[in-house]
């Protein structure tokens, strides 16, 4: 693929701050000597490797930072899903047994990209009551424990997935 | 007082949790269901008890200029949880697949389907 040259060294220059701010949160040092250590080893690990961290560079910066956002706000109704989840988890270990329904379940997902499926499979084992034991092609096996855990998978999880990464085409002429 | 108050009750909550978790690992009826009790009800007890670690960090934030460190270690506490959110799941749907290749028998509620029995001829 041809990238253009300004848009490569703008994320090489993305990588090496991702780098170097965690450098410094993980060192807490802000004297010359480390910081100079820092930026030698997060500069030789940008020049190395940079290119493994984002894949279609040709991406606006703009359509990232709104991916970026949606995910943030994915992941804040992702954790309010857990808490609910959980307290049902939660009941379910101090009630009797039959409250319990364990059935392995089906589920068909119209994802696309790795990353979307990655993150669609590692939701639902997130929230408790669920978990995905394979997904073969777009079938994902679900084992549930009960019946209220399994009407969590409705599909507005991948809807919110699918929102996050989609780019429809009237916003892009907008920002280009 | 009141931050120490604060990270307490958060602390306390994720306690209660584990202790859900705990009990379930104990009662639940088959290797799946324990699977869920053991790597799950974990996911929401260590997030609010990191919390509540975050909470009592700021017990002795006093300015910016001078207490920036306390800010850097919130921020790795944060991180740590980042990091049992993605390890978790994945470690979870591991030991599930493993159980499931080893043919572990799932106990299956009446009336309810094995969708994964029912398809393995498939692939």
């Amino acid at each position: 693929m041809e990238e253009s040259e300004p848009k490569h060294y703008l994320y090489r220059g993305i990588v090496f701050v991702m780098l170097f701010v965690t450098w410094f949160i993980l060192s807490g040092f802000n004297d010359g000597f480390h910081l100079t250590l820092g930026i030698i080893s997060c500069g030789l690990v940008t020049w190395m490797s940079s290119d493994l961290l984002f894949e279609h560079r040709d991406a606006s910066v703009f359509a990232r930072l709104r991916q970026m956002g949606r995910l943030l706000a994915y992941l804040c109704w992702l954790v309010w899903q857990i808490f609910l989840a959980n307290l049902h988890l939660l009941k379910l270990s101090f009630s009797p047994r039959s409250a319990l329904q364990p059935h392995i379940l089906r589920y068909e997902s119209n994802l696309e990209t790795d990353f979307e499926r990655f993150l669609l499979a590692n939701s639902i084992t997130l929230t408790p009551g669920t978990v995905t034991i394979k997904i073969i092609g777009n079938m994902y096996y679900i084992h549930a424990i009960s019946d209220i855990s399994a009407q969590g998978l409705d599909g507005e999880m991948e809807r919110r997935i699918r929102h996050i990464f989609e780019t429809s085409p009237s916003r892009k002429t907008s920002e280009a | 007082m009141i931050i120490t108050i604060l990270s307490v009750l958060l602390i306390g909550a994720g306690t209660v949790f584990f202790l859900g978790a705990a009990v379930g690992l104990v009662r639940f009826p088959d290797f799946y269901t324990r699977t869920h009790a053991a790597g799950k009800g974990d996911t929401l007890s260590s997030l609010l008890v990191i919390l509540g670690y975050c909470v009592y960090q700021l017990k002795d934030f006093e300015s910016f200029g001078e207490s920036w460190p306390i800010l850097l270690v919130i921020l790795k506490l944060l991180g740590i949880s980042v990091f049992i959110l993605i390890t978790s799941p994945t470690s979870t749907h591991a030991l599930m697949d493993a159980g499931w290749e080893d043919k572990v028998e799932p106990t299956i509620q009446e009336g309810h389907p094995n969708h994964l029995n029912d398809d393995s001829g498939k692939f």
